[in-house]
């Protein structure tokens, strides 16, 4: 029998919604039982929401003081222990997991998958490359853990409605000392959230200044929108680096997706590829953005983002 | 700070626009323009910022890979790299087996710091810092964006989903880079000419003793799905009527 073991991201209050579609992944695992992990000081809310996730079978609380924040070199001897009872280890593709899986997997001597987005069969799998310029199917070997990191966009979340059994657990691992968490600077909480937001409004290197990257926080704020950006336009100092949109920044699926003076380089479009419907504003007509926009307009954005923000109802 | 190493991939450059053969066995890669991932370049940049900044320290850069791989590794000496060692082999080689690699390499070497980019941009995997610090028992600052070295210890601001996140480390530590830690220098070409005279090891996995054998089989590479193509309008009005009707905004 597959025995799955996801470990559940969340920041003590709330379950990250990647965990919800890492649900949905695993499900696709024929025969599997999925397990959740999660590692905190004090995991009780979150335990409760993970195990109303459909399709989970039980829920695993490793509360202890030095799972506050969520350290790899600390979580992963402790991921380690329990994948002794489960033959894969998910987690999801944000900088959690890839900060976290690789090092379960190297402690367990077993492969990972990295930005798993489709499941086959139990060992065989599908995910991009270069860039997501080809995607391979990966057989593992059935002897072997595999451990996955799950590309959050390629799945839907599960619904809720399970009653999951919640227990809690004490490890016996010796944790290291070597690693020290110190501070973090995150942005406001007032804005939606990049990753799971059904419209996006992202800006590139075209908006030229931070103050006029608020013009797109207007229009943002005015359909119910998400804000992101370029590589360029991170770079710059107009947006902040959790905004950025790509093959090293978020991979994204939202219903709209709209590029505002982005030219759409691969890398960036790569982010962008799950999106329902991609909108492109630019003053270049050859930009390869509009190779992929479902809808363009040949345009100055200066002069047609506050237009746009008029147009919309609120 | 006695020592850095620094490992460098040979990857196809980020220009080049990677295409799958039609038969499906993998993407062309004939006479494709190879180049040192960059983010490895953003990694030995920082070597070198440290090693200037302490005013000495050997910077060691080292790959796994085929023999055409000395040439990203001349780059590396080329950028102010004082020595390189290459672990020659043929066979593809997968994250954890390149961690086997640089761990043999590292228990030889003993650096105070590793240095990795955090992905190589051709399997995009994001995987092989973080194994070689499990295997090593070692710290690991991945996706950093600012280091910091405080004695023997160093303070990594880390690039994450919600924003910043500043951790401490012990040294010796395994540190992968993001794309904001620096700009790497360019390359002269005096500097080229001095760094033939660089050495440049050549060791078999085999004498390493590690066994880089493959646990993931490639089955098949298909190209992306295409998306549709699309339609253009002339003004924002036509723009919004067009998303109103397809209910995406009100
Ligand atoms: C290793 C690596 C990783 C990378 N990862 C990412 C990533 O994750 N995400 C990412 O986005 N990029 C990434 N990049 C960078 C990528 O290659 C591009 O450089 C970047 O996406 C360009 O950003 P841009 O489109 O904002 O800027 P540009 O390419 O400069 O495009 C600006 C666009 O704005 C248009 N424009 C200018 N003025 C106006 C105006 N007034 N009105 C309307 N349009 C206007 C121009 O026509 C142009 O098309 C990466 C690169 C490398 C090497």
């Amino acid at each position: 029998m597959n025995k799955i073991l996801i470990v559940g991201e969340h920041d003590g209050a709330h379950l990250n919604p990647a965990v919800a579609k890492c649900v949905t992944c695993a499900r696709g695992i024929p025969g599997g039982e999925i397990t959740i992990a999660l590692f905190g000081a004090d995991t009780a809310a979150v335990a409760a929401q993970a195990a109303q996730l459909g399709g989970v079978h039980s829920v695993l609380r490793i509360d202890r003081a030095e799972n506050a924040h969520p350290l790899a070199a600390i979580l992963a001897p402790q991921v380690a222990a329990l994948a002794a009872e489960h033959t894969h280890v998910f987690g999801p593709s944000t900088s959690f997991g890839k900060d976290l899986m690789p090092r379960v997997a190297a402690l367990l001597g077993a492969p990972q998958v990295s930005d798993l987005m489709a499941v086959e069969s139990a060992h065989r799998f599908r995910r991009p490359i270069y860039a997501g310029n080809a995607i391979i199917t990966v057989e593992a070997d059935p002897a072997r853990k595999l451990v996955a990191t799950v590309r959050v966009a390629s799945f839907e979340a599960a619904g809720v409605g399970g009653s999951a059994a919640v227990a809690s657990r004490s490890l016996d691992v010796a944790l290291p000392s070597h690693t020290r968490y110190v501070g973090a600077k995150t942005a406001g909480t007032d804005r939606l959230d990049l990753q799971t937001a059904a419209r996006v409004v992202s800006g590139g290197r075209a908006l030229g200044s931070a103050e006029n990257f608020q013009m797109l926080f207007r229009l943002a704020d005015k359909i119910g929108a998400a804000v992101g950006a370029s590589r360029a336009a991170v770079d710059a100092g107009y947006a902040a680096n959790e905004m950025q949109v790509g093959q090293t920044g978020k991979i994204i699926a939202p219903e709209i997706y709209i590029a505002i003076g982005i030219s759409g380089a691969i890398q960036h479009l790569t982010g962008i590829k799950d999106a329902k419907t991609i909108v492109a504003i630019n003053k270049d007509g050859e930009a390869p953005i509009f190779e992929v926009a479902d809808v363009g307009l040949v345009a100055d954005l200066f002069q047609v983002v506050p237009e746009f923000e008029r147009l919309v109802s609120a | 700070m006695q020592k850095i190493m620094v490992c460098v991939k040979r990857v196809v450059d980020y220009n080049v626009r990677v295409r799958v053969k039609p038969d499906g066995s993998g993407v062309m890669l004939d006479g494709v323009k190879m180049s040192v991932n960059p983010f490895d370049e953003i990694a030995l940049e920082e070597a070198l910022r440290i090693k200037e900044r302490a005013g000495g320290a050997e910077v060691v850069a080292v790959s796994v890979g085929v023999a055409d791989t000395q040439q990203q590794l001349r780059t590396a000496l080329a950028m102010g790299a004082d020595r390189a060692i290459l672990v020659q082999t043929d066979a593809p080689v997968e994250p954890l087996a390149a961690a086997r690699a640089f761990l043999a390499l590292a228990r030889k070497e003993n650096p105070d710091i590793v240095f990795l980019g955090k992905q190589a941009i051709d399997d995009d995997a994001n995987q092989t810092g973080q194994m070689l610090a499990a295997l090593w028992d070692r710290p690991q600052a991945t996706y950093a964006s600012k280091v910091e070295i405080l004695g023997n210890k160093a303070a990594v601001t880390r690039e994450v989903d919600t924003g910043l996140e500043t951790i401490e480390v012990d040294l010796p530590a395994v540190i992968t880079v993001d794309l904001r830690l620096n700009e790497p220098r360019y390359v002269k070409l005096p500097d080229i000419m001095k760094a033939k005279k660089k050495p440049l090891d050549t060791v078999t996995p085999e004498a390493l003793g590690i066994d880089l054998g493959q646990m993931l089989k490639v089955v098949k590479t298909d190209p992306p799905a295409q998306r549709q193509k699309g339609i253009m309008v002339k003004d924002v009005a036509e723009l919004v009527d067009v998303l109103k009707k397809k209910g995406l905004i009100r």
